[in-house]
């Protein structure tokens, strides 16, 4: 175990460097000045070739890569040009509202996909297997953009039930902080609920033709403890992974629904950086969301051991 | 032997699968009683497994139906028993082992979770004491350092003792029938033999009936004291293992006997085979299921279907030429004529 995590923790940091240098690529290629973007239009030529000087925008590319990461290693994030305050700030403001957006869309995704993939599997082949196979490719196939615009149509416009924007506060209230949250993670939700239902139909029809499944019955185990203990765990592993990379994908999912909903997040802070060509912003935030996907991974890995006692984490698999 | 335990009557089994009907059980019927050993033989898909299942109503449905007949428990019919009070009966009164004990024990439970699982369902017991009665059971089946090993995955036990692991789970309840699915067929033949004397060791114990489903007819010739030969999902013949292998009487129980290997045999001799495959049990049988594969049949055979007749006490046959004592003694003269110059 203790060789294992320190192998893994050393293979995160080439992973990291590559996002890094990936990262501060692009912004560079992008078209546009910051200086001139920061100036606005009215600004002289000379304004901007002086303030593009003075932000070190001028120096070599590979200068300004040393230097960022420098002040990487030492944990420095950098500034940001347009909210003039350190990035690092930023993050720690909105880091929390994207986790409170990807984790609800994570439980409303389990708390539907897990029992709805169970059930197709329990009762293949009828009318609510269809339902649920049905549902779970048009889920996996929805342009969240357009579910979420859809969403707000309905529920906001039409019915004008929930806000369509923002972010309430907790603070004043459960539902003052619930009804501004329902729309963007049922929209954030969509796609790993399907997945989590595919998955898991699959990996219990898989399961419930073992022979342990018949023993489990033939002990006199209640059928509901027969599919959700003897069964589920042993359906977990590939939902492990799934959940994992879902995960994943909704702290990046967060981007379009976060500007959709203008959710205040990483992912809204992300596509202002990028107009404005705040670089620093952008690196720093994409290197960040990086770093907690391999995290996340990591975490996963673990639990495949806690789920599956066959899988030996310090020779590397061996399922 | 003791009281009757069990009565299988004119069960008749069906799958659906689509739009396709497979009987695969088709009327039969035998009884086992206290302390009995009965052996269910024959080749795979002749329904021995789908009569163990029925008879502890494990058949997965849908697909799988008992369409009628009866299953006497105890003398109370439990082929509509409710599930609730079928599940009373599982793993507490009857019990099953598997033929791969590797896939029959929950990969991610501890063999002591296992365990304990089907004590704590069926007596009420404290956790300590539940957990003291699975080191005894473990211990009885004869694992050593039980204690250590109760804390262990199936993967870290090998296929011998895995299969003593699941008889501990299944006599964890002491049940009055104990039903083996072709309990030795996936382990080698030491261990194949440990495991048995180990059953009947258990059987003494206990007291209980064992049904042994098996294609090994030297498992039965050990272990059992009668014997039912199943021919797509039919009883072809019955009787106690004395009777039947004594004087077989069904010329599939003959084909079943000579393609035996004998220890005695010639290693450059071809082992005998019953030509051709079993029927579809998809369409419907008219006749003697066996009639296509029978070197005896005759007209008779492929239009109508035998009745069942004793012919001596205990020793029932389902077959046309076996009423009349001078066609039985024709067959069997043809028989060992055949194998004679078979050889």
């Amino acid at each position: 175990m203790k060789g294992f995590l320190l192998r893994r923790v050393l293979q995160i940091v080439p992973t990291l460097l590559v996002v890094a240098i990936i990262v501060f690529l692009i912004t560079r290629i992008m078209p546009g000045n910051p200086a001139a973007v920061l100036l606005g239009p009215q600004a002289s030529v000379e304004d901007i070739e002086a303030y593009a000087q003075q932000l070190g925008l001028n120096d070599p590319i590979i200068s300004q890569f040393f230097q960022y990461i420098i002040n990487l290693i030492t944990f420095d994030f950098g500034n940001s040009l347009t909210y003039n305050q350190p990035v690092i700030t930023l993050l720690i403001e909105r880091f929390p509202n994207t986790i409170l957006l990807a984790l609800s869309a994570l439980v409303i995704a389990m708390v539907i996909g897990v029992p709805a993939g169970i059930i197709a599997a329990k009762r293949q082949n009828s009318f609510i297997d269809y339902l649920v196979t049905t549902f779970s490719l048009v889920g996996v196939s929805m342009p969240i953009f357009w579910l979420g615009l859809m969403l707000v149509l309905f529920f906001s416009v039409n019915l004008g039930w929930l806000p369509a924007t923002g972010m309430g506060s907790f603070d004043d209230g459960l539902w003052a902080g619930l009804r501004h949250l329902i729309l963007p993670s049922i929209a954030l939700a969509t796609i790993p609920a399907a997945e989590f239902a595919r998955i898991i139909r699959s990996s219990m029809l898989e399961v419930v033709s073992q022979d342990y499944i018949k023993a489990a019955r033939s002990k006199g185990v209640h059928e509901f403890f027969v599919i959700c203990k003897h069964g589920l765990k042993n359906a977990l592993t590939p939902l492990l992974t799934v959940i994992g990379l879902q995960f994943s994908n909704l702290l990046g999912g967060a981007v379009l629904t976060e500007t959709i909903f203008s959710w205040p997040g990483m992912g809204l802070l992300i596509v202002d950086a990028i107009e404005r060509r705040d670089y620093m912003v952008v690196q720093s935030t994409v290197l960040f969301i990086a770093i907690i996907y391999v995290v996340i991974n990591l975490i996963v890995d673990i639990l495949y051991k806690v789920v599956n006692p066959k899988v030996n984490l310090d020779t590397g698999g061996g399922k | 032997m003791g009281e009757e335990l069990l009565r299988v009557e004119d069960l008749f089994v069906e799958f659906k699968t689509g739009s396709i009907v497979t009987k695969a059980i088709n009327g039969v019927s035998f009884s086992l009683h206290q302390n009995e050993t009965l052996g269910i033989v024959g080749e795979s898909g002749s329904g021995k497994s789908v009569t163990a299942s029925a008879a502890m109503r494990l058949i997965p449905n849908p697909p799988g139906r008992i369409t009628s007949g009866s299953i006497v428990y105890k003398g109370q019919d439990i082929s509509q028993l409710n599930e609730s009070k079928m599940r009373k009966l599982r793993g507490n009164e009857m019990s099953m082992i598997f033929q791969d004990p590797t896939t029959s024990l929950n990969p991610v439970f501890t063999v002591g979770h296992q365990l304990m699982e089907s004590i704590r369902i069926h007596k009420n017991l404290s956790k300590r004491e539940a957990k003291q009665e699975s080191l005894r059971m473990l211990e009885l089946v004869g694992i050593p350092a039980a204690k250590q090993r109760l804390k262990m995955y199936p993967h870290e036990f090998s296929g011998g003792m895995r299969q003593r692991v699941m008889i501990a789970i299944a006599l964890s309840c002491q049940p009055q029938l104990l039903i083996a699915d072709e309990p030795t067929t996936a382990l080698d033949v030491t261990v194949q033999a440990q495991i048995l004397a180990l059953m009947k060791d258990l059987q003494r114990e206990f007291g209980m009936a064992i049904m042994m489903i098996t294609h090994d007819l030297g498992v039965v010739w050990e272990t059992c004291d009668s014997i039912i030969v199943m021919y797509a999902g039919q009883v072809m013949e019955r009787g106690s293992v004395r009777q039947v292998y004594d004087k077989p009487l069904h010329p599939y129980t003959w084909g079943l006997l000579d393609s035996q290997i004998a220890s005695d045999q010639n290693s450059q001799e071809v082992l005998p085979a019953i030509p051709g495959s079993p029927p579809d049990l998809s369409f419907d049988v008219q006749g003697c299921p066996f009639a296509d594969r029978c070197p005896y049949v005759e007209e008779i055979c492929r239009e109508s279907k035998p009745a069942r007749v004793a012919i001596e006490d205990g020793h029932e046959v389902a077959c046309h030429f076996q009423t009349d004592t001078s066609e039985l003694t024709r067959k069997e003269e043809a028989n060992i004529g055949a194998s004679a110059t078979g050889s």
